[in-house]
């Protein structure tokens, strides 16, 4: 178990520094999606299997699916997309000192706790995804839709109206023409079009 | 087989051995699928389909490898090698791993047909196949070539978009069983199957797992009218037959599915229990397939525009209801 963790440490961390250091953004979704998967087998070392497929299904399956599709639609494979200045050497030296004094609050304070083992205290263990198991569906569940609801709403409801800001934004603002007039307007100009077309 | 049913096989090389077998046995359902999709088309279509090398052609897969494995492997100048090389394992790898976690018959004392029991395996399921839309969003990117690019833009739209529905009609089911152990599910309609009581959910999932898998006729991504050969069209020798193999595994993976949850698995047709499970199993399966295959030389391709329209504007609404029905039906009976 120990030499598990070790090797997918040393994995995480790789894939993560190959994300920021690729030189096309293909790339480093690529590195991003291998991180995600490593990082989806350490929750499932950790029992928390349900938190684990989450992982999959809403960073690798649908958010970093919307990165390649727009890099693939913006940068279309065909030109080496552009890369501006590389900036790295400039902000490697504050955040180094930044990690370091983050670290240090880590490391204080892990050392005023008591020692505590990693067995899960007050907690069943056994088959997850059983009820009243650490990490299981139904107590997610439960306690997302009880003790949760309120926040679990609220951040549903700032996403929708993320949404409809973007659809605001972005949408051309094009006067609502209903359905049956659209498809006949197109079928008219298709007809001049023709006529045109017959003309010359 | 009789290894299967022992407890000893928690024991590595007892999972390795698992593997092993499924692997053996995956590749050769590929390869007879992708036979008999040839014959069952041809008579369709009242032809004799391969009939050539062995009896009955069935030694047609083996020489379809033998030329993949010999055609010179080509690399587009514009392509960006290191993903191009790495699209064909994603989709393959993600294919195959769902096989973990497919139980295939009852589970025995202390063990289980499957190489693993998971109990959050239906979602273990669906994490995989999501993932597995990466081998052709990039493997198009990466070809560096318009035709591709387009197909896998196409995909990713169309596999984004169905996918939705597909998870909303699974969820009706989850609901019902109660677990999303495979093994839970199935035995949950050891009575009833679920597809009587979720038939809008079963129907949902049989339209969106063709969508899935990218056969026709939603096969937009490979429409070869419009695209050539879609998102695999700068593809040769066995990096396509990598793709290939996906293609059919993939459609395996959702008949399993589909049998697992709407078609009560294992469990036997009209009390017939003589018959063991996985023979059943295999049988639910196998009509799938022939479904699919069905579908594929009856139906013309749907075009785009009402492929996407057809999903956001009809199947996702009518699983977000089927959904909350269920889910007011199983609230209402306690």
């Amino acid at each position: 178990m120990t030499v598990a963790f070790w090797i997918l440490a040393l994995l995480l961390i790789a894939s993560a520094i190959f994300v920021i250091t690729a030189q096309k953004p293909v790339h480093s979704v690529a590195g991003l999606l291998a991180h995600f998967l490593f990082l989806a087998i350490t929750y499932f070392m950790l029992s928390a299997e349900f938190l684990g497929v989450i992982q999959l299904i809403v960073y690798s399956g649908a958010i970093l699916m919307l990165f390649v599709f727009v890099i693939a639609l913006l940068s279309s494979g065909v030109a080496p997309f552009a890369v501006g200045p590389d900036r790295l050497p400039k902000i490697a030296a504050p955040a180094v000192v930044i990690i370091a004094i983050l670290l240090g609050f880590v490391a204080y304070a892990v050392s005023r706790e008591p020692a505590v083992t990693p067995a899960l205290h007050g907690v069943a263990s056994g088959p997850v995804g059983t009820a009243g198991v650490f990490g299981s569906v139904a107590d997610f569940g439960h306690a997302l839709f009880t003790l949760n609801l309120l926040p679990f709403e609220i951040t549903a409801f700032i996403l929708m109206v993320a949404v409809v800001g973007v659809i605001l934004l972005a949408g051309d603002h094009v006067p609502y023409v209903p359905t049956r007039r659209r498809a006949r307007l197109v079928e008219s100009d298709m007809r001049e079009a023709i006529v045109r077309a017959g003309e010359e | 087989m009789n290894g299967f049913m022992t407890p000893q096989s928690s024991i590595w090389w007892m999972v390795l051995l698992k593997c092993a077998i499924l692997l053996l046995v995956v590749i050769t359902t590929f390869a007879y699928a992708m036979l008999a999709e040839r014959k069952v088309m041809g008579w369709m279509q009242l032809r004799p389909g391969p009939n050539r090398v062995g009896p009955w052609g069935l030694l047609q897969p083996a020489v379809d490898a033998v030329k993949l494995i010999l055609k010179e492997d080509l690399t587009p100048k514009t392509a960006d090698p290191l993903i191009y090389r790495l699209a064909p394992f994603i989709s393959l790898v993600t294919a195959f791993a769902v096989y973990a976690v497919i139980p295939f018959s009852e589970p025995g004392p202390g063990n289980v047909w499957a190489v693993g029991d998971v109990n959050a395996g239906i979602l273990l399921i669906l994490a995989m196949t999501s993932i597995g839309v990466y081998g052709i969003s990039l493997g198009g990117w990466a070809s560096g070539s318009k035709y591709p690019l387009l197909g896998s833009v196409r995909s990713t739209a169309q596999l984004v978009s169905y996918e939705l529905a597909m998870g909303m009609s699974l969820v009706g089911v989850l609901i019902l069983a109660g677990t999303t152990s495979l093994v839970g599910i199935v035995n949950s309609q050891a009575k009833l199957w679920f597809f009587i009581p979720q038939f809008i959910g079963f129907m949902i999932y049989v339209i969106t797992a063709v969508a899935e898998t990218n056969r026709a006729p939603f096969d937009l991504v490979e429409a070869d009218a419009e695209l050539v050969g879609g998102f695999n069209t700068e593809y040769s020798g066995l990096r396509f037959g990598l793709f290939f193999i996906a293609e059919y595994i993939n459609m395996l993976t959702v008949s399993c599915i589909a049998t697992l949850l709407f078609l009560g698995g294992w469990n036997a047709v009209a009390g017939l229990t003589i018959v063991p499970g996985i023979v059943w199993f295999l049988l639910k399966v196998a009509f799938f397939m022939f479904a699919y295959i069905w579908l594929r030389s009856t139906f013309p391709r749907i075009r785009y525009d009402r492929l996407m329209t057809f999903g956001w504007k009809v199947l996702l609404p009518v699983a977000t209801l089927n959904l909350i029905a269920t889910a007011a039906y199983v609230a209402v009976r306690g």
